[in-house]
């Protein structure tokens, strides 16, 4: 029963792309959310119980070598299932709306259950294996949203570097999964052996250290994180409902699943000491505030969210690295709803203004779209952590496993920085006055935008209470109601400091009173990478010309080619006279060496 | 064949070759050629081949070479004045024959037989184990056996070997069915010439082929009047 | 009464063929070199024929060497017929009968 969760959206994708088409965009459409509303109850009731997951098929079996297409059950997957059902669905059901009059809805459908597919198995892989595969699935519906109007050359663009971030990425990740399947002695995740893959001695460390970080490549680029950061906010060119679902929600979250999974695989207590985890928490912390400074200077509504949920990945990736893989769970898991909130009130926004972007065009929203103004605000709140919120809780987390440590710092300045380019957001396209036409003719969207954007708002702050769906941390329990402890103060002093400044600063301003063009810039990286792609592209097309030009065109076809002709001219010159005797001559010559060999060889 | 006149009829038959190849005039080319057809003919006799040898003499030096003078005469081939063999083919045209002959000699210096004779008795002993579908008073028989009604051992000395009708017994029943494909293969070079003496006359579709001919008509309406020409031209340079 | 051997016959077959070969190699005149090549090919009949009388069978000689010399004799004339045709043709086109000139397969 459970494999419908597979076949359904798969199936789905199938009829739409090769039987619906555009020609019945509409019915596509409905058999998209359609299937998305089955696969979320299918969901719900496994998550509840009523199915239990079915046995795993023998896949590849070659010596000792085994591969199997199998499903596993755990509060891990359950906690991720629940968020791609859900706000899969929701998403959806938006898109019905926000896609109305799109040229290729039907495509978007497809590729839209083409991703539930994907995303599915990862969640509910059993093993390495299976999980790459639609590891790399997944990274193709996304380069597929991405370039959803592929007649933008900005959106094709960015669909080719996220696909080829992405890629560099899973070429360290693939490595890595045949370093642990030889290390732990499985790729089946409840048969890794974490003693044998972490080893003897410092050789055994180095090389468990290697597989990690090797492995962790693969959340690298999946999760945008720090060297490979670029794609994900260009992926905003893709349509606003994809950047909720994949962009900010699931698809950037399973590199921290991902991480979760294999750290709870090996067993926490043989990693402790481990070189790897150290740079890895070092990684998310760096990202985290990287992005949260670039984030208070842009302009664009889609790129601050973007940058955002590049900085709170960079929690998560920091709380793996502290080891406690469950706090990053958990902020996944809250911040899934919450960002999707976001992201599904921005494309709102966007679509009641006219698909105008721009923050400082915006303004007074509040007044003519009250709802999702509102729920907006709530989900601004529950990112920038205001207690009782389920940022809060999950943010506390994080909290606390980076306590002591330097990192703690940077985690409490990103969470002030959090709170300051959120409120400037709020302040600056929400409240104030409207400073376009665009947005002083917004009306409220339609129900079935607003609807998930309520059903999100109430997650937003309840989804802290369910149970059972992500894993307890044993001494780290998560609690639902804040304690009143030094972390609490910590958070909320952070809140305040962010929330005063933006205050200070945005309240009521037509214009941006700070200009740091270096986090404008994005610090750069791009025009580096640029820079360096470009020089070495340079010195290697001027290696490969000079290799195609002369070895291979030069001297192996060339060669080839003037040893044919030379020959050929040889036997032209001497061969062909065109007169009869020389014929004659030479096969008469051949008779005499025939008879030879023939009687005397 | 007595050996003497084996090496008559041998030289003779050489000496045509070489006539032909060193012979200037391609109509003493063809002279010395009869000439050595007669004498390949007279071996083949001597082989007891009396109806090949014929039919050499009947067919090559009667009808082909006929055939051969007759075409150097319409063609009016005069002997290739001026034309000197360069030295390296006439060299080639000497040391490949001698090496020929020179890797010949081994192979039959290991055959060295003797002919089986053929007298009387032999042939009489033929007789007997001839087919027995032919009849008694066939003439094979007859001759094998040298008496007028087939029977055995009556004169061996008049005995004669009938090789004409052995020839004939086997062509028409052993080699029957090749014997009418010949049949096709002459009339399909029949047809052939006269579609080879037909062409120039023929219609040409292609333009550019027209005119070619048409150029080539002119200068040679007909073979008989190329003839003519040629004749009268050397008639000029005689004159 | 000596008779010549098989050796004898075929030395005198063999060496009418390399005269013919002579012939082909050295003469330029088309004519003549058919006339070489068919002074080849009657060698190789001499030849037949002398394997033929050498092999006797139930008596008398073996025929089946004689009836392929009666063949070679048929196609030979067809062919002299067909190849004068040809050469007729030729020289009709070229106004040459000689080799030299007739270099057109030439590159």
């Amino acid at each position: 029963m459970l494999w419908l969760l597979f076949i359904l959206p798969l199936t789905s994708a199938a009829v739409i792309h090769f039987l619906l088409k555009q020609e019945r965009a509409g019915l596509a459409s409905k058999l998209g959310t359609l299937s998305s509303l089955v696969c979320l109850i299918l969901g719900i009731s496994w998550i509840l119980g009523l199915f239990s997951i079915p046995a795993s098929w023998s896949w590849i079996s070659v010596g000792e070598f085994n591969a199997n297409i199998g499903l596993i059950e755990d509060s891990l997957s359950k906690g991720m299932m629940i968020i791609v059902c859900g706000i899969g669905f929701l998403v959806h059901v938006f898109s019905l709306a926000y896609m109305e009059d799109d040229d290729a809805k039907a495509r978007y459908f497809g590729n839209l259950s083409l991703f539930m597919f994907s995303m599915t198995g990862i969640v509910l892989a059993e093993n390495f294996i299976m999980m790459f595969i639609f590891w790399e699935l997944v990274g193709l519906s996304s380069y597929l949203l991405i370039g959803h109007w592929y007649k933008k050359d900005t959106a094709a663009d960015a669909a080719k570097k996220a696909f080829l971030s992405n890629r560099i990425g899973d070429f360290g990740f693939l490595i890595g999964i045949l370093m642990t399947s030889i290390l732990a002695g499985s790729v089946v995740f409840t048969d890794m052996d974490g003693a044998s893959f972490i080893g003897q001695g410092t050789l055994g460390t180095c090389l468990a250290s290697l597989a990690v970080l090797l492995v962790f490549c693969g959340a690298i680029g999946k999760s945008a994180q720090l060297p490979l950061h670029v794609w994900l906010p260009d992926a905003m060119e893709g349509p606003t409902p994809v950047s909720a679902l994949i962009h900010a929600a699931t698809m950037v979250a399973a590199g921290v699943y991902m991480m979760a999974r294999f750290f709870q695989s090996i067993g926490e207590t043989f990693l402790t000491n481990l070189p790897a985890l150290e740079i890895i928490a070092w990684i998310g912390a760096i990202t985290s505030l990287v992005a949260a400074l670039m984030a208070t200077q842009q302009n664009d509504i889609k790129k601050i969210l973007a940058y955002s949920t590049l900085s709170q990945l960079g929690y998560m990736v920091m709380a793996v690295g502290l080891l406690d893989p469950n706090a990053g769970m958990f902020h996944l898991y809250t911040h899934a709803w919450f960002k999707a909130l976001l992201f599904l009130g921005s494309g709102a926004i966007i679509f009641a203004c006219h698909h105008e972007q721009n923050i400082w065009k915006m303004g007074g929203l509040l007044k003519r779209m009250p709802i999702t103004s509102i729920t907006f605000i709530i989900g601004t709140l529950a990112l920038t952590a205001v207690p009782l919120s389920s940022g809060f809780v999950s943010k506390e987390g994080i909290l606390k496993a980076a306590a002591g440590k330097p990192l703690f710092w940077i985690a409490l300045t990103v969470a002030a920085l959090t709170t300051f380019y959120m409120f400037r957001l709020i302040f600056v396209a929400i409240l104030g006055k409207a400073k376009d036409d665009h947005s002083k003719n917004a009306k409220e969207v339609e129900i079935k935008m607003f609807g998930p954007l309520v059903i999100l708002a109430v997650l937003a702050f309840v989804s802290q209470y369910f149970t059972g769906l992500i894993p307890e941390t044993i001494g780290n329990p998560i609690h639902s109601f804040p304690k009143v402890d030094e972390f609490f103060f910590y958070s909320l002093g952070a809140f305040a400091v962010g929330f005063v400044l933006a205050f200070l600063f945005y309240y009521n301003r037509a214009k941006d009173p700070i200009s740091i063009p270096l986090f404008r810039n994005k610090f750069y990286i791009d025009e580096l990478y640029a820079g360096i792609v470009k020089w070495f592209q340079d010195i290697l097309a001027a290696l490969v010309h000079f290799l195609d030009e002369f070895i291979i065109n030069g001297l192996l076809v060339g060669g080839a080619t003037r040893l044919a002709q030379g020959t050929g001219n040889i036997f032209r010159k001497y061969g062909q006279s065109g007169n009869l005797q020389h014929y004659a001559l030479i096969s008469g010559v051949g008779i005499l060496l025939a008879i030879y060999f023939t009687v005397f060889a | 064949m007595p050996t003497i006149l084996f090496y008559l009829f041998a030289i003779l038959m050489i000496a045509g070759g070489i006539c032909v190849v060193v012979m200037k005039n391609p109509v003493s080319s063809a002279m010395g050629m009869i000439g050595s057809f007669i004498g390949l003919a007279a071996l083949l006799i001597g082989l007891n081949a009396y109806f090949v040898g014929t039919l050499q003499v009947l067919v090559y030096a009667g009808a082909i070479m006929v055939l051969f003078i007759f075409i150097i005469m319409l063609l009016d081939l005069k002997k290739e004045e001026g034309k000197e063999y360069g030295g390296s083919s006439v060299a080639a045209s000497i040391i490949i024959p001698i090496i020929f002959i020179l890797i010949m000699i081994p192979v039959l210096s290991a055959v060295n037989k003797d002919f089986t004779k053929l007298d009387g008795h032999a042939l009489n002993a033929a007789a007997e184990k001839l087919d027995k579908n032919i009849p008694a008073d066939s003439h094979i028989r007859k001759a094998l056996t040298g008496s007028s009604d087939g029977s055995k051992n009556v004169d061996p000395n008049k005995a004669t070997l009938p090789d004409v009708n052995l020839i004939g017994q086997k062509l028409f029943t052993e080699y029957n069915f090749p014997l009418q494909i010949v049949g096709v293969l002459l009339l399909v070079a029949t047809i052939g010439c006269v579609t080879l003496s037909k062409k120039l006359h023929g219609d040409a579709t292609d333009p550019d082929e027209d005119q070619r001919m048409a150029k080539t008509l002119a200068k040679s309406t007909d073979i008989p009047k190329v003839t003519i020409t040629a004749n009268a031209e050397s008639s000029d340079k005689k004159a | 009464m000596a008779t010549a051997s098989l050796t004898e016959y075929l030395f005198f077959s063999g060496l009418l063929f390399a005269i013919g070969l002579a012939g082909v190699i050295l003469r330029r005149n088309i004519i003549v070199i058919f006339m070489c090549l068919e002074m080849m090919l009657a060698a190789a009949s001499l030849t037949l024929v002398a394997f033929s009388r050498q092999r006797i069978v139930d008596g008398l000689p073996d025929y089946d060497g004689q009836m392929l010399v009666f063949f070679i004799i048929t196609v030979a004339a067809a062919e002299v017929a067909v190849g004068l045709a040809i050469i007729v043709a030729l020289y009709r086109a070229r106004k040459t009968i000689s080799t030299d000139d007739l270099t057109s397969l030439k590159n």
